[in-house]
């Protein structure tokens, strides 16, 4: 591709580039927070409530991401919920990551042995208590792994935001690809791109596990 | 105000597209069990660099994004002398995108089958062909089934991308049915019934699968 093509749009696809970032942190962070909080409330909450949650992971669960948008973002205006493309994808992606991110949260708390949480009762820990002391330190080293790689798909979910018209990277790149008719070294530069992003973020992901677990390992 | 009647009446359009939401997901995964068995060998074989390949292949193909993958093939296609139709572009898109996961699916499972059996095959004086022939493939095969279902799940889902390339499934019909009828929440919510429907059929496959393995 020509050089001084790339320094023209250069500025574009940086901006392109921050937004997609932006999105993959933002999505990641409140899907993590909201999955959390899904999960304690299946964990501590009656029957009916568990099953409304139920139904509302395995809706997100069994639908596709992009017909998810479709609906938030053409869909809904007509009940009233107006939101420009970038909060509509923030809210989508947000939607979209919660119910896998309570998914691994759930089977990380079952992975903590019973016996802890029983001892702790004893003690007379108060169920907060136990939740902060007890469930939570134990469950998210457990849970990382998991969490490490649902990110990585995540980071690559974002270029979806691109159909809705969030101008992030792809977006940005398939603009300048339809300007300057270089479609094939636009998307190839593309690919490379986020293959070299999510082997970055993986090595990063495995370093910190190995930091985080390595009590666990060096105890066996 | 969600209509009720229009919800209804986007199912017949949206359901004659099924079709194609099946057919490159279907098509795909058969595509993608194909490769994927190619490229798992090439990855247990003994030569480096066939090793790396398949190494390669299975890097690249998890680290970009389908859409990505899906519009680099459109364009390709024809740069490179090859005129297919979008939907074949389409399917061999899915299908060598799958092959990376399911590679992986049957790597795993060949190592999860406990080395005792091989060397046990060994020591009564099995060949190689019989060993896996007879012994590792039968098992790891079967042993796989539920994650491979899980695969075609994740493939109906990405099988909605399709429709940026212009293939008439679920995803684009709905965009047209909206655009005619401007109600859009109700066509969407009607594409994500049918989407939810075929995935949770499939995931009951999967579970019975799953059920029937571990009696």
């Amino acid at each position: 591709m020509d050089v001084s093509v790339l320094q023209q749009y250069a500025p574009m696809l940086l901006r392109g580039f921050g937004i997609t970032i932006f999105c993959w942190l933002f999505g990641t962070v409140l899907g993590i927070v909201l999955g959390l909080i899904i999960a304690l409330i299946q964990r501590y909450s009656p029957k009916p409530v568990r099953w409304l949650l139920q139904v509302y992971i395995e809706v997100i669960r069994g639908t596709p991401f992009l017909v998810q948008l479709f609906v938030l973002y053409y869909g809904g205006p007509l009940i009233g919920l107006r939101l420009d493309a970038l909060p509509a994808g923030l809210l989508g992606l947000t939607i979209y990551g919660s119910p896998y991110f309570a998914e691994i949260f759930r089977s990380a708390f079952r992975a903590v042995p019973e016996g802890q949480i029983e001892a702790a009762r004893a003690i007379g820990m108060t169920e907060a208590t136990i939740i902060q002391r007890i469930l939570l330190p134990l469950g998210l080293v457990s849970a990382l792994p998991a969490l490490v790689n649902f990110s990585i798909i995540l980071t690559k979910e974002t270029v979806i935001l691109s159909i809705i018209t969030v101008p992030e990277l792809m977006y940005q790149v398939q603009r300048m690809s339809t300007e300057t008719f270089r479609y094939v070294e636009a998307n190839l530069v593309l690919a490379l791109f986020f293959w070299a992003l999510v082997e970055a973020i993986s090595r990063v992901g495995r370093k910190l596990e190995t930091r985080i677990t390595k009590h666990l390992i060096e105890r066996t | 105000m969600f209509s009720i009647q229009t919800f209804l009446d986007s199912f017949e359009p949206l359901l004659w597209a099924a079709r194609y939401t099946l057919l490159v997901s279907g098509l795909g995964i058969a595509l993608g069990l194909v490769i994927g068995a190619l490229i798992c060998a090439a990855g247990l074989s003994r030569w480096p660099a066939a090793r790396r390949f398949a190494a390669i292949w299975v890097s690249f193909l998890r680290g970009v994004p389908l859409l990505v993958q899906l519009l680099l093939m459109y364009y390709l296609l024809p740069v490179i002398g090859i005129n297919v139709p979008a939907i074949a572009a389409a399917v061999i898109t899915v299908g060598i995108c799958a092959s990376a996961y399911i590679s992986e699916i049957w790597r795993g499972a060949i190592g999860a089958l406990p080395r005792g059996q091989a060397e046990a095959a060994v020591a009564i004086g099995m060949g190689p062909r019989d060993v896996w022939g007879r012994i590792i493939l039968p098992q790891a095969v079967v042993m796989s089934l539920p994650a491979l279902v899980n695969e075609l799940i994740l493939l109906v889902k990405a099988s909605s991308l399709v429709s940026v390339v212009g293939i008439l499934e679920v995803t684009r019909a709905s965009q047209a049915q909206a655009a005619m009828t401007f109600r859009p929440l109700e066509v969407y919510i009607a594409a994500a019934c049918i989407y939810l429907a075929i995935n949770l059929c499939l995931a009951g496959l999967g579970r019975y699968l799953e059920h029937r393995m571990a009696v």
